[in-house]
């Protein structure tokens, strides 16, 4: 999987998990662009990249994501 | 119904288009607005999102309070100026075994367990006392899952030390809390833990992370489940089955393959999967849900297949058998009308897609569960929910006697010349009296399930019959009707407020089981006699129309009241006075005689 092609995919859920077909999530992007991130869209967030790209990210990592650029980090780590 | 929302549902789907379906079904028509206070012992927001979809879904439309993270307890137990503007429908305290404060140590003895269980007990049932006496309304109090680890092991289970043995004892009191308190309700995350899973259920990363005393995944199960509760609470229960046979209740196809060589009995593993069937909804009969077959077959085919020797249902335990070759929609419509319940009673069952799509389409409300394989009919139909018992009254018990009693009024009914003669062989006794505590359970009941022949649709809980009934300024009647065939139950409800010398009905309900046999003429009898003793001159009613309660239209016109005004939406308020020449209207039914009361012939 490529870095475009995992920031296809997370702007799909990005896009269902908001309800907003509006969204682009780039590289900085963080839950202040986004008007309902808030700390519980976040669980349902994590949530659904863990369904989308089937695996679980540690508690230690959903704590240190600090912007959408780290979260597509962790996916190509993690979805090797 | 929103096919997403049956079960067994993709749970990450919900979670992730919540948004978008709760768009869709907001859009629903003839929605029941309640208000649901959910007190959390952990985070409840994604509860709260999933409660909201599968109510919407039943039909309910729900608003919202949350208390703070974890304050369950303070906000039953302190002035709340939040929840008191809010005041609750239904309460639901969201607690988990995350919320027990102390466990038994190794040393402890026997008697310092058991005041360690007191202590436990009653900081719950010293709230729910509270609660209960400041807010009137159901309460749905989880019991507690196991816990997720086991310091002695299997012993824990036996040992009074053991968490497992603590969980399972304190789950014992709290159940007995509830046979002896209305209105009170245990949802069992304890079983629904044990079902989906206790090792992923309690991942202890949910804890930790979010402060959410079970899985995000299992969120969507314990809405539904809760929602289960909610929709029994306010009478959108199911009622009855409309069920299939070849393939369905037995294994093959009995006009091609003959009685003698279907699959049902102990014979072979297929044919102990549908005994397994037949028995589970012989049990379900016994708890007051009606079976009705709709099946595409010639009758007296039916009838032999239903009297296999090796099953457990014979045609006497249906109420009625739709055999032809006729849609099933249209057999499933007629056999509605028939039984006077609506299609959205009916849980169709049935092995063949093309069959249940075409429900779907023809019967919309109709439940159709998703069916695959035989040995996974229970699992999916028990797992629905369809069901609920929140209460089991004498009633429920002996309503496929009172279906069958109504069949045989039927039949007699056509061998008499005139209407009244038939009415007057029925040999009819009726008690009619202010609302008693042994029926407040039932009157409760009949408010929510009430809808056709129902004035105003006023809804109320157990709590707020018996406030109804105790408050001076309330007139209260209930019916009760017996006749040759047997006891019909209490089968009619009025509720009048009293406005100086005026009576305001705000509910006129009656069950349909009793249609057409002059029992409202005799429950106006009886009020226009409770009002004349003191000294009400008017009585004036009111005539809100729904989708389903277009029969009573003209209820208060056949009743002799005269219509004051009528507003856009068909809303009519109607008058009589009684002060004068107030006739008697029935002479069919024999009111209230074993209290030796005057009876008017």
């Amino acid at each position: 999987m490529t870095r475009e092609e995992a920031f296809e995919r997370l702007n799909k859920v990005f896009r269902e998990v908001f309800d907003d077909d509006a969204i682009t999530v780039g590289e900085t992007t963080t839950s202040e662009d986004i008007e309902d991130w808030d700390s519980f869209e976040h669980i349902n967030l994590v949530v659904a990249v863990e369904d989308e790209f089937s695996f679980k990210i540690p508690m230690g990592k959903v704590v240190t994501m600090k912007n959408v650029g780290e979260m597509v980090d962790i996916i190509l780590e993690m979805g090797k | 119904m929103h096919q997403s929302l049956q079960y067994p549902f993709d749970s990450q789907l919900l979670l992730r288009k919540r948004k978008s379906i709760r768009r869709e079904l907001l859009t629903g028509t003839n929605l029941l607005d309640k208000r649901i206070a959910i007190l959390g012992g952990s985070t409840t927001h994604d509860v709260v999102d999933m409660l909201e979809l599968f109510l919407l879904d039943q039909g309910i439309r729900p608003a919202f309070y949350e208390s703070e993270y974890g304050q369950y307890w303070q906000d039953a137990m302190f002035p709340n100026s939040e929840l008191e503007a809010f005041r609750p429908d239904i309460l639901y305290i969201h607690t988990s075994n995350r919320n027990i404060t102390a466990w038994p140590e190794p040393g402890d003895t026997p008697e310092q367990v058991d005041a360690l269980l007191e202590q436990e007990y009653s900081r719950f049932s010293s709230m729910w006392d509270k609660l209960r006496e400041t807010w009137h309304c159901p309460i749905i109090q989880n019991n507690f899952e196991y816990p997720f680890y086991r310091l002695m092991g299997n012993r824990d289970a036996a040992d009074i030390h053991g968490r497992v043995n603590f969980v399972t004892r304190l789950n014992l009191r709290f159940a007995e809390y509830a046979q002896s308190h209305d209105g009170f309700y245990i949802h069992d995350i304890n079983y629904l833990s044990a079902d989906y899973g206790l090792e992923k259920w309690s991942d202890p990363f949910y804890w930790h992370m979010y402060k959410y005393a079970l899985c995000l995944d299992a969120i969507p199960r314990l809405a539904f489940s809760v929602s289960n509760i909610v929709k029994a609470i306010f009478g959108k229960n199911k009622k009855a089955f409309a069920l299939d046979l070849d393939n369905t209740l037995w294994g093959g196809v009995v006009g091609d393959d003959g009685v003698e060589n279907l699959a049902i009995g102990q014979e072979t593993s297929m044919g102990q999967v549908y005994s397994e069937f037949q028995q589970y909804l012989k049990e379900m009969k016994k708890r007051g849900i009606l079976l009705n077959v709709v099946s595409k077959n010639d009758h007296e085919n039916a009838i032999a297949g239903l009297n296999h020797p090796d099953g457990a249902l014979k045609p006497d335990d249906f109420i009625s058998i739709k055999a032809n070759w006729e849609p099933k929609s249209v057999n499933l419509v007629q056999m509605a009308q028939e039984l006077t319940l609506l299609p959205e009673s009916f849980v169709f069952v049935d092995d063949n897609p093309a069959e249940r799509a075409i429900i779907r389409q023809q019967a919309p409300g109709t439940a159709v569960p998703e069916l695959d394989k035989v040995e996974h009919y229970i699992n999916v139909i028990d797992r629905s929910g369809f069901f609920e018992t929140t209460k089991l009254s004498a009633d429920d018990l002996k309503r496929n006697e009172m279906y069958k009693e109504n069949a045989a009024r039927a039949q007699l009914q056509a061998s008499f010349g005139s209407y009244e003669d038939y009415l007057l062989s029925l040999e009819m006794r009726a008690t009619i009296k202010p609302f008693e505590p042994l029926y407040m359970a039932r009157i409760a009941q009949l408010t929510n399930k009430s809808n056709q022949f129902n004035l105003t649709t006023r809804r109320y809980t157990q709590e707020e019959i018996e406030q109804t009934a105790a408050d001076p300024d309330h007139i209260t009647l209930y019916g009760k009707l017996e006749d040759r065939f047997g006891d019909n139950g209490v089968v009619t409800v009025v509720i009048g407020k009293v406005e100086g010398q005026r009576l305001d009905v705000i509910l006129w309900l009656m069950s349909c089981r009793v249609l057409k046999r002059d029992m409202e003429y005799a429950m106006m009898d009886e009020l226009a006699a409770k009002c004349l003793e003191r000294g009400i001159t008017e009585i004036r009613g009111y005539y809100y129309p729904t989708a389903k309660n277009g029969m009573v239209r003209d209820f208060y016109e056949k009743q002799g009241f005269a219509k004051l005004s009528e507003d856009e939406a068909g809303n009519t308020v109607w008058t009589l006075d009684i002060s004068k020449n107030y006739h008697r209207k029935q002479h069919m039914i024999v009111v209230n005689e074993r209290e030796g009361q005057e009876v008017e012939q």
